[in-house]
């Protein structure tokens, strides 16, 4: 399992949701488009709903 | 007279393969000479990294961490390889593993008919070549990891250059996805546990399923090598000739899945424009990436952020400070960037540029 860490929503332009989830995966720093296709957001999701990992919110 | 009419009046199996072989775009496997290499040219695997491009190469413990590179060792006729080099010999027990795989995506297997009564039979040919002799394992499996085939192959002489075929008959059950997602996986079992093997020569259902029983696990013997080009998954139940394509066809395919902006040697060239305000200090900068799009919104890194800064036309430079994903795309991501502070006055147009250590990825891999 890739270990995964400091995951956070970020709003980085001036939207009402996150549309980024911005964390280290497997060491590297990634910016994530929150999209289910997407590899690295489907792993996050799953590590999320089998209670293995929190997703901090936006500032 | 057509190719097709050719192939059905044909009289032999070689006459058919022959004709077959002149046939382009067979080749379901992408970078299958190993030629691209975008990430870079060696590593050390994890529990799922890509190597050259499109192949992914992974372990889990008790299994230790392989190495991998791109290698000019190769049979005949091929430029590269991609060799991968067993760390301390170790046994997978039951849910240890080592595999590399290169995902296929669904879009590309329609034609196959997996899952329905008018599936095809495919044949999968490779090049190999390995310190270890004996019979190993080959699987395909499905996303959903509920249906699986196991082959073996056999290497008969130890560092010598082999040419194999596994010949994987039709599946007319199973869920086999035609979207933009994974439609299967292909692995070579380098070194799966008991609890992912499955038996060799049949079509199975269950759970976990990548390993094969009674095969050779390159991962138990310290520094063991296992080099493999000239990989080809085609449609039917005769392997032709490794179908060749130019490197810039095959880097376009591979750009579909991953691309990488890397500086041309000269510091602080361009990657694209900003377009922003040096009074807010954010800044917009659409990156326009090759062809026709990604597969889907690409996930971002980079090498740091202070490898890339933000120019004005009066050459005041501001190192950037946060480099994000703003609206996404697979086709001209949006990227949103902080940089600097004020005193260039208000321009509007920027250029976002880097210096020489820099490196920033674009992945959409499956």
């Amino acid at each position: 399992m890739t270990i995964i860490t400091n995951a956070k929503y970020s709003k980085v332009l001036d939207s009402d949701s996150p549309n980024v989830i911005n964390c280290v995966f497997g060491g590297e720093q990634l910016s994530v488009p929150i999209n289910p296709t997407n590899r690295h957001y489907a792993e996050i999701m799953r590590q999320v709903e089998a209670g293995e990992l929190t997703i901090a919110d936006a500032d | 007279m057509t190719k097709a009419r050719d192939i059905a009046s044909a009289t032999t199996p070689n006459a058919n393969a022959a004709l077959l072989a002149t046939f382009p775009h067979r080749n379901l496997i992408i970078n299958g000479a190993m030629q691209v290499a975008q990430r870079g040219t060696s590593g050390t695997s994890t529990a799922d990294i890509y190597t050259v491009d499109r192949f992914a190469l992974g372990h889990g413990s008790p299994v230790n961490a392989m190495t991998f590179e791109q290698s000019t060792d190769t049979p005949d006729n091929f430029k590269n390889s991609l060799k991968i080099t067993a760390g301390t010999g170790a046994s997978a027990s039951t849910t240890g593993y080592a595999i590399l795989r290169q995902a296929i995506e669904g879009q590309n297997i329609a034609h196959l008919g997996f899952g329905t009564s008018a599936a095809k039979a495919i044949t999968l040919s490779f090049h190999v070549k390995s310190s270890l002799t004996g019979t190993f394992g080959i699987s395909i499996r499905n996303q959903a990891g509920n249906r699986a085939y196991a082959g073996t192959y056999v290497i008969n002489s130890a560092n010598t250059w082999e040419y194999k075929t596994v010949a994987i008959p039709a599946d007319t059950s199973g869920t086999w996805p035609t979207d933009t997602g994974i439609g299967f996986h292909l692995f070579w079992d380098l070194g799966a546990g008991s609890n992912y093997d499955i038996a060799a020569g049949s079509w199975t259902s269950g759970s976990n399923m990548f390993g094969v029983e009674s095969t050779v696990k390159l991962t138990e013997t310290t520094n063991a090598t296992f080099f493999i080009t000239g990989i080809q998954l085609e449609l039917g139940s005769t392997a032709t000739p490794f179908e060749h394509r130019s490197y810039g066809d095959e880097l376009a395919r591979c750009q579909r899945y991953l691309q990488v902006f890397v500086p041309d040697g000269q510091d602080y060239t361009s990657f694209a424009p900003a377009i922003g305000s040096s009074e807010t200090n954010r800044f917009f900068c659409p990156i326009t990436l090759s062809g026709g799009g990604m597969r889907t919104d690409p996930t971002l890194s980079f090498s740091a952020v202070g490898d890339f800064r933000t120019t004005n036309v009066f050459s005041n430079n501001h190192t950037c400070t946060s480099i994000s994903i703003g609206y996404n795309n697979p086709k001209i991501p949006n990227l949103s960037v902080l940089s600097g502070g004020s005193g260039d006055s208000v321009s509007r147009m920027f250029g976002f540029n880097s210096n020489t250590s820099a490196y920033m990825r674009f992945d959409a891999e499956l």
